[in-house]
């Protein structure tokens, strides 16, 4: 195990940003945080840096207790989301601050420079200022700093969130693909579950301090440990008082033995896609829609449109949990 | 008095604080506003920009021997090189300290804080003339210290001090506020200590708000005259500074020699007003 | 953050108290103690001398006129270098910071050379009933001069910040540009012309070099308070130049409070 965090709790003030946090990270992986603002991954991110301080508990790093250690001797790389770009020094410069801290030669700095900017397609704006590139570019050359100084940690706080959707999803394929080049234990924070699931081998959910959840992505879509982590990791609809994710409903117009009947009450087409909404025909009037997905191929075979009437039940295999479950205590 | 020490023309400083696109909001001159640019334009002319000139006017009119006279006589060359040599060393003084002070305003928490916050700005409210009693009542010869440097070029020395306190601290406290943390922990994750965080990160981040800060309190030092009047005793050759020169000019009538010498401080306030408007392109072009 | 270790903290901590005590703090305490020493029925009988009575008055009146003078050009030609396009406007914005930086005595100076008698602007000014040098309105000018730019230096910022978009729909619904100004521009400014003018009033009435120069510095009839301490200071009547001072110094002080007070307010808005 590359990082252990034990018995880990941090309060700012009044607020519990994180309560007893038990974490193992394990070593060449990249691993994201995911949870909601003000879940706490951030801070754990940054006592695992050295930024911040728990107030109790310890972080491991390859077996040593980093818990004391100040953040200029942990040899951790990290990029900031708002890239924290040395504005008086060039991209080149940079890139060098951690080894010229280092006091390393001139002549070894400028060669493992050149070969990080090439390594983030950087090469031709050695010399130019940071407010002259763009902020995809500005966050490449934060990363070939981190990287230069070729730490036991790579940590990413947010490192896509000040970028535009499309650089985003560019910059994201190309991390895994670096990832693949520069064998680095990487741990990245995100809000963002489409982002942890097609980035990381490895998620951890937190909510409220605390964690929720940790395992390969598949593993948490497919089996989740509690309500939020369920709905946190995609869209989710109430089903005979149990969660199911829209596309894991079966839809009939015959009636099926323990299908809840309804009637469609509202249809909306995108793309290959088709989203209804069904109105259960329950005892209580005001039992919620039920939102339902499936191909419009499928759709149009069913003969389904506003106003029908249909059967739902879970499909063979469905992720479902309990709707009125207690929050289950954090793993 | 705050406004005092900032260091930009005030359209390009909000244009770089807002980072608003400054375009949005231009319009062209209607009949109203051009009356108005133009009544506007004759007060400030009528006010500053005439009689600066004409003082430029006046010195240049006595032809380049007199002016030149004006500026070698033996006395004002001594009066000249004192204000000099007194303003680059206070000035030096004011890039330390006022760096420090400002550094302890911002990141320091302790009790007193705010009210020290407000003392700094007394030097630009206080009445000048005020501002040499008072030092005379702590360095005077009545001094509880024991120190009597009045009427020495000590004297000279603290009373530009006191009023150049401000400048220095007031240019580098907004700049220190709005520096950006994330900057100063990459430096810390990348090895950097303390010490070398602060000179080779936080300390290139200021040095345009010191040197604006330092060329202010530069301008404002060769310029001073009232702090002076009760604390340095204006002995010639020992204590007396140009703006003190430029009076005992216009007192004995010498309006050609006084023009000489104040066309010489009024470059030098030009020059700084230049300087900085330069200094502050620069710094825009690198934050952008 | 980068934290300096403690003692290092300590060592700071300790210069700034000791360097801004012994400069500012301990002198202008001492001159209060000085003055109130001698007990409030020689503080008052020093006020009530008829040299100290009009100092203040004149000092009232060129304050006054600073003020009103710098309160209306400043905030008009704000509006006019934020909201408009003309030629030069960077020139006249860089010339607009001149007279903070240019020696008071040289604005006297420069004064005299335009107004005073002797010259043809003076003279035809004192043809048709006017003194400017040596009488109230040459105080007058030399105390708006040296207060000039520090209402613009207040406003410009904040209209530039708070754009044009209030001002424009305003006028789309039919306001007149005087509406506008009166019901929209002015209550967003608000503060910073009430700064501007707070840093005007402290700054006119400490005027000392330019005043002495332009007024002729003649005890009963030109003396600005400023001029009144050097006077009596120097003719040994310690205790009206102490009282006079204090006088000033605690209207300095008030006004910085005044402007520190306020300022985080305007934040929190």
């Amino acid at each position: 195990m590359s990082i252990e965090i034990v018995g880990v709790n941090k309060s700012f003030g009044d607020f519990a940003a994180l309560t007893d946090v038990h974490l193992d990270i394990p070593s060449d992986n990249i691993t994201a945080l995911l949870g909601p603002s003000g879940g706490g991954k951030t801070t754990l991110l940054r006592i695992i840096a050295g930024l911040e301080a728990a107030d109790s508990g310890t972080v491991a790093i390859e077996g040593v207790d980093a818990t004391g250690i100040p953040a200029q001797k942990r040899n951790i790389g990290f990029v900031f989301q708002h890239y924290a770009a040395f504005k008086h020094l060039t991209v080149a410069k940079n890139v060098g601050f951690g080894l010229s801290i280092r006091h390393w030669r001139k002549r070894d700095v400028d060669k493992k420079v050149d070969e990080l900017l090439r390594l983030v397609h950087l090469e031709q704006f050695a010399d130019r200022l940071p407010s002259q590139l763009s902020g995809g570019q500005r966050q490449r050359m934060a990363l070939a700093r981190a990287l230069a100084i070729e730490p036991k940690l790579l940590l990413l706080d947010e490192p896509f969130g000040a970028l535009d959707a499309k650089v985003r999803k560019e910059l994201r394929d190309w991390l895994r693909r670096l990832h693949e080049e520069v064998k680095v234990t990487t741990v990245f924070v995100t809000h963002d579950q489409e982002e942890a699931l097609e980035v990381a081998d490895n998620v951890v959910v937190m909510n409220a301090g605390r964690i929720e959840q940790s395992g390969p992505p598949v593993e948490l879509y497919d089996e989740p440990a509690s309500r939020f982590v369920m709905s946190f990791l995609g869209e989710v609809t109430t089903l005979d008082h149990h969660l199911i994710r829209p596309h894991d409903i079966a839809v009939h117009t015959e009636p099926v033995p323990g299908g809840v009947a309804g009637v469609i009450v509202h249809w909306q087409r995108i793309g290959f896609e088709v989203r209804i909404g069904v109105r259960p025909q329950s005892d209580s009037q005001d039992a919620p829609e039920i939102a339902v997905r499936l191909t419009r191929t499928l759709a149009h075979a069913l003969g389904l449109g506003e106003g029908v009437r249909v059967w739902l039940e879970p499909e063979k295999g469905a992720t479902v949990i309990p709707a009125l479950e207690a929050v289950r205590p954090a793993a | 008095m705050t406004a005092v020490a900032e260091l930009d023309p005030p359209v390009e400083a909000a244009k770089r604080k807002t980072g608003k696109p400054y375009v949005e909001s231009r319009r062209r001159l209607g009949t109203g506003s051009r009356v108005g640019l133009g009544v506007a334009v004759l007060w400030f002319s009528l006010l500053v920009l005439i009689p600066l000139a004409v003082v430029v006017g006046t010195a240049a009119a006595g032809g380049a021997g007199q002016f030149l006279a004006a500026l070698t006589n033996a006395q004002t060359l001594n009066a000249i090189g004192l204000t000099v040599v007194v303003s680059l060393a206070v000035t030096a003084i004011n890039v330390v300290s006022g760096t420090i002070i400002a550094w302890v305003l911002v990141r320091d928490r302790f009790w007193g804080r705010s009210l020290l916050n407000v003392v700094i700005d007394i030097p630009f409210a206080l009445p000048t003339i005020v501002a040499g009693l008072v030092l005379l009542s702590l360095y005077g010869n009545n001094s509880p210290l024991g120190i009597n440097i009045a009427n020495t070029r000590w004297a000279v020395a603290l009373a530009i001090a006191f009023v150049t306190l401000p400048f220095v601290v007031r240019a580098v406290q907004p700049v220190l506020e709005e520096l950006d943390v994330d900057v100063e922990e990459a430096a810390a994750c990348l090895g950097a200590g303390p010490f070398a965080t602060f000179g080779r990160i936080v300390l290139p981040s200021l040095a345009p708000a010191i040197t604006s800060g330092a060329a202010l309190s530069f301008a404002r030092g060769i310029s001073e005259y009232g702090s002076m009047v009760l604390l340095s005793g204006n002995l010639p050759n020992r204590t007396e500074v140009v703006s003190v020169r430029v009076l005992t000019h216009i007192e004995n009538g010498d309006l050609a020699s006084a023009a000489a010498l104040a066309t010489g401080m009024l470059v030098i306030a030009a020059a700084v007003i230049v300087a900085l408007d330069v200094l502050r392109r620069t710094v825009a072009r690198r934050d952008s | 953050m980068i934290r300096e270790p403690k003692p290092v903290r300590w060592v700071l901590r300790l210069f700034v108290i000791c360097y801004v005590g012994l400069l500012v703090l301990w002198p202008v305490f001492l001159v209060a103690q000085r003055t109130l020493s001698p007990g409030w029925q020689a503080v008052v009988s020093s006020l009530s001398s008829p040299e100290v009575l009009l100092g203040l008055r004149l000092t009232g009146i060129a304050t006054f006129w600073s003020v009103l003078f710098n309160l209306v050009f400043g905030v008009g030609i704000s509006l006019l270098l934020v909201r408009y396009e003309f030629r030069g406007k960077r020139l006249l914005s860089v010339l607009l910071d001149l007279p903070l930086s240019v020696s008071p005595v040289v604005v006297g100076l420069a004064l005299m050379l335009v107004y005073a008698k002797g010259t043809p602007v003076g003279r035809f000014l004192y043809g048709i009933g006017y003194q400017i040098i040596f009488a109230t309105p040459g105080i007058v000018l030399a105390t708006t001069f040296v207060a000039l730019p520090l209402v613009i230096r207040e406003v410009v910022p904040v209209l530039t910040e708070i754009g044009d978009d209030q001002e424009v729909a305003a006028r789309s619904l039919g306001a007149s540009g005087w509406q506008t100004f009166w019901r929209v521009t002015l209550p967003g400014i608000k503060w910073a012309v009430v700064y501007g003018v707070v840093l005007t009033l402290a700054r006119s009435l400490g005027e000392f070099g330019a005043v002495k120069v332009v007024s002729g510095n003649i005890s009963l009839q030109t003396q600005t308070a400023t001029l009144v301490v050097q006077d009596t200071y120097q003719d040994f009547q310690q205790q009206t130049a102490y009282t006079v001072s204090l006088l000033l110094t605690l209207a300095a002080v008030l006004c910085i409070t005044v402007v520190a007070l306020l300022r985080p307010k305007e934040k929190l808005s």
